[in-house]
């Protein structure tokens, strides 16, 4: 049980990756996320069961995920609605494309497929166990996206992003249209989004049309508890929060499933269970804000 | 360099809350012009800098840049050689990124691509920029601009902003937010900045005598107009007592009013 926490934990951890990019550096709250991640798995589902080659694929649904995120974008600069609306709209959306991709079905199976995973498996059989084999595929995965990230946010493009969701003015002053790097970000963020329903998909062995209900949730909340759990401005430290944050929530959730029947608990109630513990971050977070407000000095306002 | 030719900026123009903001200003600004404004407010010096600016468009009028129109340019495009700064200290850096990261940002104008700039070589390019501040921030490249003073960051963006080499530098009171003593680092650091590099600048002030002391030139400003514009010696010459009697005499106005320009208010038009 618990490989599979880290390996779930590990694979939404690329999903809270995207969900940080547009919550915390861009501040742009994307709700497309509970539409991409479910395209991201269909269309490697589909192009699995189409015996495309599964790298292609993968691109594939990265791209689809981008064009996603993209569109949201363009909504929001082009026809002045706020974020929030626009991401609805894509989300919306893509509900009936997903289930069109699909081929018109809401759920396609691929146990018996050949996956990255199965692959992976095969190519330890005998070495390693298949969970522990998978396991490290994630691990070096995820550390791989973190270690692009942590790179992508040092160039030059990476630099004006994370300076766009502090301080849009700023970005302006140097010459640069902020919506076009909001659709870089956003897409960016909905590419990875939808690469994390990728491997959900062959995870799981199948896509589902309602897979993506409640990601967005699960990705904030993942992303909280990160920062109630290890306060920092490192941006290194930061992108490996998101992930540690990733997986702690996955184990809650866990426990909640298996041992939530002790205090009446069932399944029905981990929606209620994830927005608790969003509140509780939030909470928290607020707190040591304050306590660092009035006991250290620290952060304090600059401006007379 | 800059002409503004026959501006005018109404604001919810035909409703009942209808405001000129600008009437009709027309205003050449050359090459190494030093510009202070001064004016209420509500006499349409912010305004003036939004339209140039390209932040707002204006009702009627053109605005030419080296006999270029750039009425209707977007303000990012116009940002790659017009710089800001305002009287807000935070609205020139990002307070979460370091100091070489801002400093980093500002290098460079217009879009940009996946390189990794920031090395050690331009460190050191960015720490020999920031001994000319004389606040000890070239050790301190990695400390988050959000630790910085309100007079540290508005110096940092002064500079970030010089070393971008704009063709024109408006400063929206960029003092006004500081204390007394940093208030006058920063404008004698603005003052040593515009005529080593030679920049073409107006910067909006409240205080009649920093207005005075520095540029070259001098615009008085009243609902929407500039009344009184002077160059040179005899910009030199002002007193604020001569200035106070010229807003009496080009306005008719009774003494009361005389509150209104000399009000040291930090209110942005």
């Amino acid at each position: 049980m618990i490989e599979s926490i880290f390996i779930e934990g590990l694979i939404y951890g690329i999903m809270v990756l995207g969900v940080f990019i547009t919550f915390r550096i861009l501040d742009f709250p994307d709700l497309t996320v509970d539409g991409s991640f479910p395209l991201g798995a269909a269309i490697m589902t589909v192009m699995i069961v189409n015996g495309y080659n599964l790298l292609i694929a993968l691109a594939i649904a990265f791209a689809g995920g981008i064009l996603a995120g993209v569109i949201t974008a363009l909504i929001h600069n082009h026809l002045k609605v706020p974020n929030l609306l626009a991401g609805i709209l894509t989300m919306t959306m893509l509900y009936s494309i997903n289930i069109r991709v699909l081929g018109n079905r809401a759920n396609v199976p691929i146990l018996k497929n050949t996956t990255i995973l199965t692959t992976i498996e095969s190519l330890f059989k005998g070495i390693i166990p298949e969970e522990y084999a998978i396991l490290i595929f994630f691990i070096a995965l995820t550390i791989l996206i973190k270690i692009l990230m942590d790179i992508f946010f040092h160039t030059d493009l990476g630099l004006v992003l994370r300076a766009m969701g502090n301080n849009q003015q700023m970005v302006l002053n140097q010459g640069i249209n902020p919506n076009l790097l909001k659709v870089i970000g956003v897409g960016l963020s909905n590419g990875l989004v939808a690469l994390a329903g990728a491997f959900a998909a062959q995870y799981q062995g199948f896509a589902d049309v309602s897979l993506g209900q409640g990601v967005i949730i699960a990705g904030l909340a993942s992303v909280m508890i990160g920062e109630v759990i290890i306060p920092s401005k490192n941006i290194y430290i930061i992108t490996l929060r998101v992930i540690i944050g990733s997986i702690i929530y996955k184990g809650i959730m866990y426990l909640g499933r298996y041992y939530g029947y002790y205090i009446n608990m069932t399944p029905n109630d981990l929606k209620l269970i994830t927005g608790l513990l969003i509140i509780v971050s939030l909470y928290l977070t607020n707190f040591n804000k304050l306590k660092k407000l009035s006991f250290f000095g620290k952060n304090k306002s600059i401006i007379k | 360099m800059v002409k503004i030719k026959n501006i005018t900026k109404i604001f919810e123009q035909g409703t009942i809350n209808e405001n000129i903001a600008i009437k009709n200003i027309d205003l050449t600004i050359n090459e190494g012009d030093f510009i202070t404004i001064i004016g209420s407010n509500g006499a349409g010096k912010s305004t003036l800098f939004n339209l140039i600016s390209g932040n707002i468009l204006p009702t009627t009028g053109k605005i030419y840049v080296d006999d270029k129109e750039i009425t209707k340019d977007p303000e990012h495009k116009r940002a790659k050689y017009i710089g800001r700064i305002f009287q807000n200290p935070l609205l020139g850096t990002a307070s979460n990124m370091s100091i070489e990261e801002n400093m980093m940002i500002a290098n460079k104008k217009g879009m940009r691509g996946l390189s990794l700039s920031l090395n050690h070589k331009i460190k050191t390019v960015f720490q020999k920029e920031l001994e000319q501040l004389d606040m000890h921030l070239e050790d301190r490249l990695k400390n988050s601009v959000g630790l910085l003073s309100g007079g540290q960051r508005q110096a940092l963006t002064l500079l970030m902003m010089v070393f971008s080499k704009p063709r024109l530098i408006l400063l929206d009171e960029h003092t006004a937010a500081l204390d007394p003593k940093n208030a006058e680092i920063v404008l004698q650091l603005t003052d040593k900045f515009v005529k080593e590099y030679k920049l073409t600048a107006m910067m909006i002030t409240h205080n009649m005598n920093s207005a005075i002391q520095y540029g070259n030139r001098l615009l008085m400003m009243d609902k929407g107009e500039v009344i009184f514009d002077v160059v040179g010696e005899e910009k030199k010459n002002l007193t604020v007592e001569k200035l106070v009697n010229k807003f009496h005499e080009l306005r008719h106005v009774s003494f009361q009013t005389d509150k209104v320009l000399l009000s040291e208010k930090y209110n942005t038009d």
